[in-house]
């Protein structure tokens, strides 16, 4: 970087030096500390896809999310009934969304385009995408930002999400199974449940900053 | 750590003060009692709940133990992945490259992500002294920005604010930072946190300039993550076009699956849910989706002075969960503001006299801002042991001798050479009741904690005179 920044080769580069000289003088007497025992579970739920996919239903519907159960064939006019009741003129599709899943008729489709501003982003009433995995003990989706995703930011702004899940494919039970199959170079977002603080007396008011609605569509099969 | 606190008073003067506002005492009593109940709930889902605590607990010494080796291998993680990295020694220092690397941009303002590392080197004052205005983006800093005040609790910092007074702080202060709130606000949680939502938008769309702290760094992968739940976060992580992250060196663990821990120990101690709403895991830059340029900020500032401290660099293993300042009867009374940190609570009492040093009042006066009740450590999910700490702590505060702290010295050294000897222990005992007219009613040096209480007056014989004599 050029111009007033200090780069990592100029004072920032003596603040380096400095700060691991000062870890290695810290910790020069201390006892070997040995890698990290796991006697932790890998999953606290039984190996029965049914039972797991009804503990991530139970889950997401506990954190305020609305939950749906279909099959393949059920799914588009699932979608279309859900995003008319919504009330949904515009909705958001990322690059690689089966066409299949959204029929022809319909609100309008807005393409996720890299050039379009947070604010058109705005004005968009939903957003549909699929998800890289979803978590039954924590009632978690969690988004890679693969081709049926897109971009981070349109789960974001628009107020209204829908998520497909493919299960029992995409349905893990727990928080290490779903790390085994997460690729960290990708971009990740982890969502349970739809946005909400708790910064009020503690009392959990759900939308804030991200969509205010979520729901997941389970398709079985 | 930050200017906003100097000049605080010790620990005992500003409790005594907290202790006797009665509407702080019930803001804090209610909230703390919520959340305390909710999380033993959360945490007692989980039968492996003290393999988690045990792994954390390794993965953090681990870390600590390889500090050195484990920050070179992120650097040159977070390299190869597209962002740059730079090193803080101190606050100084790592303000005037956030500011430096925004004026870079040639942006005016940025907005923030809730973060403690940014709170305690007082980013947000020395943006302002710059010429850049920094919003806080979360609801409860947000809270405690547009009211002037002084964050009192990590997770919640304001904590210390009951639907009322929110109110009236956004009726009166949101119209001049930006969009005013709405007419005819209400107190309902509801109707303020729309009132947020629309007042920050504004914000969120022309934001080009995204400044965040860090949860954990991935050594391996470079990865960064940040646990939230209102989507500010996501919101500060993913529409600029720069982000800036100033994260403390003891965030960093080693590998991608070390996560798999505190992804599950954090959520539960912290806010008591399975998982918060939002994680947003980052590595570097991704083309077209998020910020092209990505700056972070190791930030040191006294943290290498406590890795050096043999009993008190366990307080590096913190993770901000908070769970001890809700379980905690002094920081129920107190309120956080007594702490005169940004780190309140058992885990700010030992923290921040070693990041600080114990030159100042208050600092020296932390490490008896406890009743040593241990329930602290019961809650820590990296099995922190803030009483060995808090006691460790005294003992260097009494080392330095001066005004008040000669009898601590002397009490601390014959307490643990006596613990250890039961004969010196029983002699002592009779000693102590031979001399009980002498002693103090009240504890020296927990101020206002004791303030309402005397201690109990010594018996004429002790218990083990009296069990050898008539008792038996």
């Amino acid at each position: 970087m050029a111009g007033p920044v200090r780069s990592a080769r100029g004072t920032g580069g003596s603040s380096r030096d400095r700060i691991l000289a000062r870890v290695r003088t810290a910790v020069a007497d201390a006892r070997e500390a040995p890698e990290v025992t796991r006697a932790y579970l890998t999953s606290h739920t039984p190996d029965d896809p049914a039972a797991v996919l009804d503990l991530l239903h139970e889950n997401l519907a506990e954190y305020r999310a609305l939950v749906h159960r279909t099959d393949a064939e059920g799914l588009p006019a699932l979608l279309a009934r859900l995003l008319a009741e919504h009330g949904s003129s515009t909705v958001l599709v990322p690059p690689g969304l089966p066409p299949e899943w959204l029929g022809e008729a319909g609100p309008e489709r807005v393409q996720d385009r890299s050039e379009s501003t947070a604010a058109e982003l705005d004005t968009v009433d939903s957003v549909v995408t699929g998800c890289a995995l979803a978590i039954a003990e924590t009632g978690t989706i969690v988004l890679d930002g693969g081709p049926d995703q897109g971009r981070r930011r349109i789960t974001l702004v628009p107020d209204h999400h829908v998520c497909v899940v493919r299960a029992p494919d995409q349905v893990v039970a727990s928080v290490p199974q779903a790390m085994a199959r997460l690729d960290p170079t990708r971009p990740l977002t982890w969502i349970s449940g739809p946005s909400a603080t708790s910064d009020i007396e503690l009392d959990r008011v759900e939308g804030v900053h991200g969509p205010r609605t979520l729901e997941v569509v389970l398709v079985i099969g | 750590m930050s200017g906003t606190f100097v000049g605080m008073p010790a620990f005992p003067e500003a409790a005594r003060e907290a202790v006797g506002n009665s509407t702080l005492r019930a803001n804090l009593r209610h909230a703390t009692h919520t959340i305390r109940d909710k999380r033993a709930r959360a945490v007692a889902e989980l039968a492996d709940w003290q393999q988690l605590r045990e792994a954390g607990k390794q993965i953090k010494n681990h870390t600590l133990r390889h500090l050195d080796r484990y920050l070179v291998q992120l650097e040159e993680s977070v390299v190869r992945a597209g962002g740059t990295v730079h090193w803080a020694a101190d606050a100084d220092e790592a303000n005037r490259i956030v500011a430096d690397l925004v004026k870079a941009t040639g942006e005016r303002e940025v907005v923030k992500v809730k973060s403690m590392a940014t709170q305690e080197i007082g980013l947000n004052e020395a943006l302002v002294a710059e010429g850049i205005s920094a919003y806080e983006t979360d609801l409860a800093e947000l809270i405690v920005q547009l009211g002037h005040d002084r964050p009192s609790h990590i997770l919640v910092p304001a904590i210390h604010r009951n639907r009322g007074e929110i109110r009236d702080i956004f009726r009166e202060e949101m119209g001049s930072w930006g969009r005013p709130a709405p007419d005819g606000l209400t107190d309902s949680p509801a109707e303020l946190a729309e009132a947020a939502r629309l007042h920050l938008r504004e914000k969120f769309l022309r934001a080009k300039v995204g400044v965040s702290g860090a949860n954990f760094m991935v050594a391996e992968t470079g990865t960064l993550v940040v646990f939230e739940s209102e989507g500010n976060g996501r919101m500060c992580l993913t529409l600029p076009e720069t982000l800036i992250s100033v994260v403390g060196i003891e965030k960093v663990i080693p590998t991608w699956r070390d996560l798999e821990v505190f992804l599950q120990t954090l959520p539960r101690s912290s806010t008591a849910e399975r998982m918060n709403p939002y994680t947003s895991m980052w590595t570097g830059t991704t083309d077209g989706d998020g910020p092209s340029v990505f700056h972070l900020v190791l930030l040191d500032n006294g943290r290498t002075d406590t890795l050096a401290d043999e009993v008190g660099r366990q307080a590096l293993r913190c993770i901000r969960c908070s769970a001890c300042l809700n379980v905690c009867p002094v920081y129920e009374r107190a309120g956080g503001h007594a702490y005169g940190s940004v780190y309140p609570g058992p885990i700010g009492a030992i923290l921040s006299p070693q990041l600080r040093g114990t030159a100042s009042e208050i600092d020296a006066s932390l490490p008896y801002a406890s009743s040593l009740c241990g329930a602290c450590y019961e809650v820590c999910p990296v099995a922190i042991d803030i009483p060995e700490v808090l006691v460790h702590l005294r003992e260097r505060v009494a080392d330095r001798g001066g005004k008040g702290h000669r009898l601590e010295k002397a009490a601390m050294k014959a307490a643990s050479w006596a613990m250890d000897r039961p004969a010196v222990l029983a002699a002592a005992e009779r000693a102590a009741t031979r001399t009980r007219r002498l002693h103090p009613k009240k504890v020296p040096g927990t101020g206002a904690w004791t303030a309402g209480r005397e201690l109990p007056e010594l018996p004429e014989k002790s218990f083990r005179d009296w069990w050898k004599g008539e008792g038996r």
